[in-house]
């Protein structure tokens, strides 16, 4: 473990350290850490914990992820589940980075918003929802953002296949 | 070939038909609607700026469909955009051109195959008159096109129908590769 450790670049070892400060706190809730290179992260296993993570990790003195950089849509058709990764920063005290990841299942999931959490979230998670189909429940405004209002499904899934129309006019080539 | 090009006799008298004053009137000030949708457009306003210098030819965008003669459809319509474009089409007043710029408007460009969102052609909604190629074109290719508009416009006359005005121009028009070996053989000799 202690070699495992060494080998990690600073920058994720940094990110270590946020980890363990979380995994202390919500223990079960979250999973273990990946200290992948270039994005190293973690996924919530308890999805009805997610606010209260995502509250801790901005609020939490030591960690101060004030900065939502990027909040991606995933599908995992052989899980059958979609999934969001969040990438966090802190701006100002710390330059610690890290993902966490947060899964649902694939049909009428749902995914705890953390719109109320970091703003940024709001017209993110709306895009995730546009392309993914994915809920977030408690998001004050939850519409599509890119695609018409009354389009058919969800564009990024990886089953996914364009209407033939759309108002009349011919979609496919 | 235009109008002042005519000879003009001594008391400041020009004998021509009305036809004629009509069209060179409304070719020497195409006014195209000021909008853009992607990366053509970018091409187009620099045909429009200093370099290229779209007003030489009387070219300069209007702000509003109702001032507007000449719908330049540049870049990527989506299906979002398509029923907007209609809409914009259906409150310019008459007669009016498109000229669509770009393998995009023309038929779905890049994203012809897993562009989800984007028509696959402008002409599945409006009419065009002249197709630009191209990925975007060059502004000289822009230009080039709205020659074409300006000739299409020199075509039609009272009772000659856009279609007859259009198959005119089809029939004027020349194979661009003799053109080319021309200016091949010439450069080289
Ligand atoms: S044709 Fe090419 S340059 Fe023009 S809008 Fe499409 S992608 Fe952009």
């Amino acid at each position: 473990m202690e070699e495992a450790a060494n080998q990690m670049s600073p920058a994720v070892q940094q990110s270590k350290a946020a980890y363990d400060n979380i995994k202390e706190r919500f223990g079960d809730a979250i999973s273990e850490f990946d200290a992948n290179p270039t994005m190293p992260f973690f996924e919530v296993l308890d999805v009805s914990r997610w606010v209260d993570i995502a509250l801790y990790m901005r609020d939490n003195s030591l960690l101060q992820f004030n900065y939502l950089a990027c909040l991606s849509g995933v599908d995992y058709p052989e899980e059958q589940k979609l999934g969001i990764v969040c990438n966090f920063e802190c701006i100002g005290k710390y330059t610690h980075k890290i993902a966490v990841k947060v899964k649902c299942p694939r049909d009428g999931g749902s995914i705890p918003s953390v719109s109320c959490v970091w703003h940024t979230a709001n017209w993110h998670e709306r895009e995730a929802y546009d392309m993914y189909g994915m809920v977030f429940e408690g998001h004050p405004d939850l519409r599509r953002i890119l695609c018409p209002e009354d389009w058919t499904g969800f564009p990024l899934r990886k089953d996914y296949q364009v209407q033939e129309t759309y108002h009349g006019i011919k979609v496919p080539y | 070939m235009g109008l002042l090009d005519a000879r003009i006799s001594n008391r400041n008298v020009l004998v021509t038909s009305v036809d004629n004053v009509m069209n060179w009137a409304r070719l020497s000030s195409l006014w195209p609607m000021g909008f853009g949708l992607a990366c053509c457009a970018i091409e187009m306003m620099a045909t429009n700026a200093s370099n290229y210098d779209l007003e030489r030819f009387g070219i300069f965008p209007r702000s509003s469909p109702r001032q507007s003669d000449l719908m330049i459809v540049a870049g990527t319509v989506t299906m979002k955009m398509a029923e907007r474009v209609v809409t914009l089409y259906e409150q310019m007043p008459e007669p009016r051109y498109v000229l669509s710029m770009g393998s995009c408007s023309n038929c779905g460009g890049p994203y012809w195959n897993h562009g989800y969102h984007v028509l696959k052609g402008v002409d599945r909604v409006i009419p065009v008159d002249v197709y630009v190629p191209g990925c975007p074109p060059r502004p000289e290719a822009l230009i080039g096109g709205l020659m074409k508009i300006q000739e299409l416009i020199r075509m039609e006359g009272l009772g000659i129908s856009r279609q007859d005005a259009l198959k005119k121009l089809a029939e004027k028009s020349v194979d661009p590769q003799q053109v080319i070996d021309q200016v091949r053989k010439s450069a080289t000799a």
